[in-house]
């Protein structure tokens, strides 16, 4: 940027910066009708991209500061509105563990990991012993008519093992996606893979499962994120876990950020002219309303660029 | 880190310690071949002491200045923008320009460029050891009004006359294009404009041309379809990207940018084939991402160069850098100008 004269800066009301911030915009249209033969991969992008929506669980349960029922009820509502179609709202852990514990779900998650070690810190068993605990969770879920989604920690590398190899990534998320997990969540855990590793390890896992049925959970620590899901989305991965706000630092490196924001993702799928139904805007709402709440900065660049600070 | 011996302390202080070993990783000389068709080298402008400073709200001493250029020398960054050439009344922050560039240690094989808007600057910066120069156009005209009061056109021509003395010095000029993806006045750009501009100034004799995403609301939707007018009119050898991290787009934008196949260059997005490469080799980047936005009051600026550097490392691509020492000359300013670092890779390494 060549010489800016201070005069320039200027400060923008939020209502103002709302209704006129040119950048935002409407999420994209719905593409035209595509002719006979023609497949989306021409564009090398999906047309539509799901998001799921993490701040009120992934999100809040990484947050020092505990929220008070009401709060994360109201939060949900707004992101509902929004358009958001998944919103994670709850957490299968025991309570003893974990603060943040809404109550009921009409879909449940379980939590592999593509490391032992990992596995051993977190849940205290083995890969194999967790394999089998999900598979009764998973069979009486089933036999309930509620669908369980799968999630696979470490997916890029673990805070004690350190690089984790893209077969042993595959081999988890199969074992989750035979036992019936309808969709399996690939988390890039501690943030540490940049598009490279998230090309190889998505190459070994689309071998062994329908890329419709992947979705990636990309942490920003490392500022790798957006750069991550793209590569993603450019396979044809379809769904894209985020938080609200970027909320949830990360419990491994202290001070650092975790989960990439909405905001962001959302700011990115509509520039590509990628269809989500989600509206930003209301994103950004349900973001500032939380942070209020939480007393906190919001981890959004889009909604740093957009708030009156 | 020791493998296989798990330690009994929470996972949070374990983690914490164990932070570091990521970036080490990062520091090892690359093993992995280069994803897809990526270049496999990739020349980083470190544009911190210059671009960053200049929008840092705090002025910093001159000796503080050239600590920090002296630092970045050593972590192998192979150019280093260091002052501006231009007024003090405009750009407080820039002017002890004379002595920031008589005062740093010159290595040798690193290039540190100077800002020079019109003539003047150019004869004083040579005057005073400057070895290679820029110049700043826009794709706007609005925003070439509001920022140096004249058109485009008017704005070529000042620099042509400092394109002519360069010529005769034989100092090599390198051209900024400002607002390729957006302008705050005028918003959306015409793609063919930025190839105009950027044209105008290759042909004037500039030998590369960045291309910045100023207020940094680009996607790489609009990366790639600014890219691809401009590569018809300036090869992509010549070209390098600078792209702001206001919306957090950034390295994404960087990503598409470098993914090059290098026998098609898609006519329009949607004609492009999956994997979609582009072939810049050349990014400009800011230690700590030093330097807000001027036209979003608490937004970022400049894209860290620490993490575009994990980002390249990560991916194979050889930086020259030293990632470590990059780190540290990032502490030390930001502990100088009493700000927190913008590189999400610092924050995550539980250096502060």
């Amino acid at each position: 940027m060549g010489t800016v004269p201070s005069a320039l800066k200027h400060c923008l009301s939020y209502q103002h910066l709302l209704k006129e911030q040119l950048w935002i915009g409407e999420p994209a249209a719905p593409p035209p009708a595509l002719h006979p033969g023609q497949e989306f991969q021409i564009s090398g992008l999906p047309d539509y991209v799901k998001i799921v929506e993490v701040g009120p669980r992934d999100g809040l349960q990484n947050e020092k500061v505990t929220v008070p029922t009401d709060i994360k009820i109201k939060l949900i509502n707004r992101l509902s509105k929004a358009g958001l179609s998944v919103i994670e709202a709850t957490s299968f852990v025991s309570s003893k563990w974990v603060p943040q514990i809404a109550a009921g779900a009409t879909e449940i998650s379980v939590f592999g990991a593509a490391s032992e070690s990992f596995n051993k810190m977190n849940i205290n068993c083995s890969i194999e012993e967790s394999i089998e605990k999900f598979e009764e969770v998973t069979k009486s879920a089933r036999n309930m008519n509620i669908p369980v989604r799968g999630y696979v920690s470490c997916a890029l590398g673990c805070p004690y093992e350190g690089n984790i190899i893209p077969a042993k990534v595959a081999e988890v998320s199969k074992q989750l996606y035979s036992m019936g997990c309808y969709e399996i969540s690939l988390g890039d855990t501690i943030g540490v893979g940049t598009p490279g590793s998230m090309k190889r390890m998505l190459e070994a896992v689309m071998k062994e499962i329908p890329v419709s049925a992947l979705a990636v959970h990309c942490h920003d620590t490392y500022g790798q994120a957006l750069a991550n899901i793209l590569t993603a989305i450019q396979m044809g991965v379809g769904v894209v876990d985020s938080a609200v706000a970027g909320l949830g630092g990360c419990p491994y490196a202290k001070g650092a950020t975790g989960n990439v924001a909405t905001e962001d993702v959302l700011y990115m799928l509509n520039g590509l002219g990628i269809n989500t139904g989600v509206n930003l805007y209301k994103v950004m709402e349900a973001g500032n309303f939380i942070c209020t709440a939480l007393n906190k900065k919001t981890n959004s660049k889009v909604a740093q660029a957009s708030f009156k600070v | 880190m020791t493998r296989g011996r798990l330690s009994r302390e929470r996972p949070k202080m374990v983690a914490a310690k164990r932070a570091l070993p990521w970036l080490a990783a990062s520091l090892r000389p690359i093993s992995s071949t280069a994803a897809g068709s990526l270049p496999k080298q990739v020349k980083i402008v470190e544009v911190g002491p210059r671009d960053g400073l200049q929008n840092e709200k705090n002025i910093v001493p001159t000796q503080v200045k050239i600590s920090l250029i002296n630092m970045l020398s050593e972590t192998g960054l192979p150019v280093i923008e260091a002052t501006s050439f231009v007024s003090p009344k405009w750009v407080p922050q820039m002017a002890d320009h004379t002595e920031v560039l008589q005062g740093i240690q010159k290595f040798p094989g690193v290039s540190y460029p100077v800002l020079t808007p019109n003539l003047k600057g150019f004869q004083a910066a040579v005057a005073a050891g400057a070895k290679e120069v820029s110049i700043f156009g826009a794709a706007s005209e609005l925003f070439t009004k509001k920022n140096i009061n004249c058109s485009i056109e008017e704005s070529l021509q000042r620099f042509s006359e400092v394109m002519h003395a360069a010529g005769a010095a034989s100092v090599p000029v390198r051209g900024y294009v400002s607002c390729v993806l957006g302008c705050p006045y005028e918003g959306k750009i015409a793609p063919a404009k930025v190839a105009e501009v950027s044209k105008k100034m290759y042909s004037m004799g500039c030998y590369e041309i960045s291309l910045g995403d100023t207020i940094g609301v680009g996607t790489p939707g609009s990366m790639k379809e600014m890219l691809s007018a401009v590569m018809k009119e300036v090869p992509v050898g010549a070209l390098a990207v600078h792209c702001h991290d206001t919306y957090g787009q950034a390295l994404a934008n960087t990503l598409v940018a470098l993914q090059y196949d290098g026998t098609r260059a898609a006519d329009s997005f949607t004609d492009a084939c999956f994997f979609i490469q582009m072939g810049v080799s050349v990014v400009d980047s800011s230690v700590a991402g030093l330097g807000g936005c001027p036209y979003a009051q608490g937004a970022s600026g400049n894209v860290a160069t620490e993490d575009l550097v994990y980002m390249l490392h990560g991916l194979g691509i050889h930086t020259g850098v030293d990632l470590q020492k990059l780190m540290e000359a990032g502490v030390f300013i930001c502990k100088a100008l009493n700000r927190r670092t913008s590189s999400k890779v610092v924050q995550a390494s539980c250096k502060l």
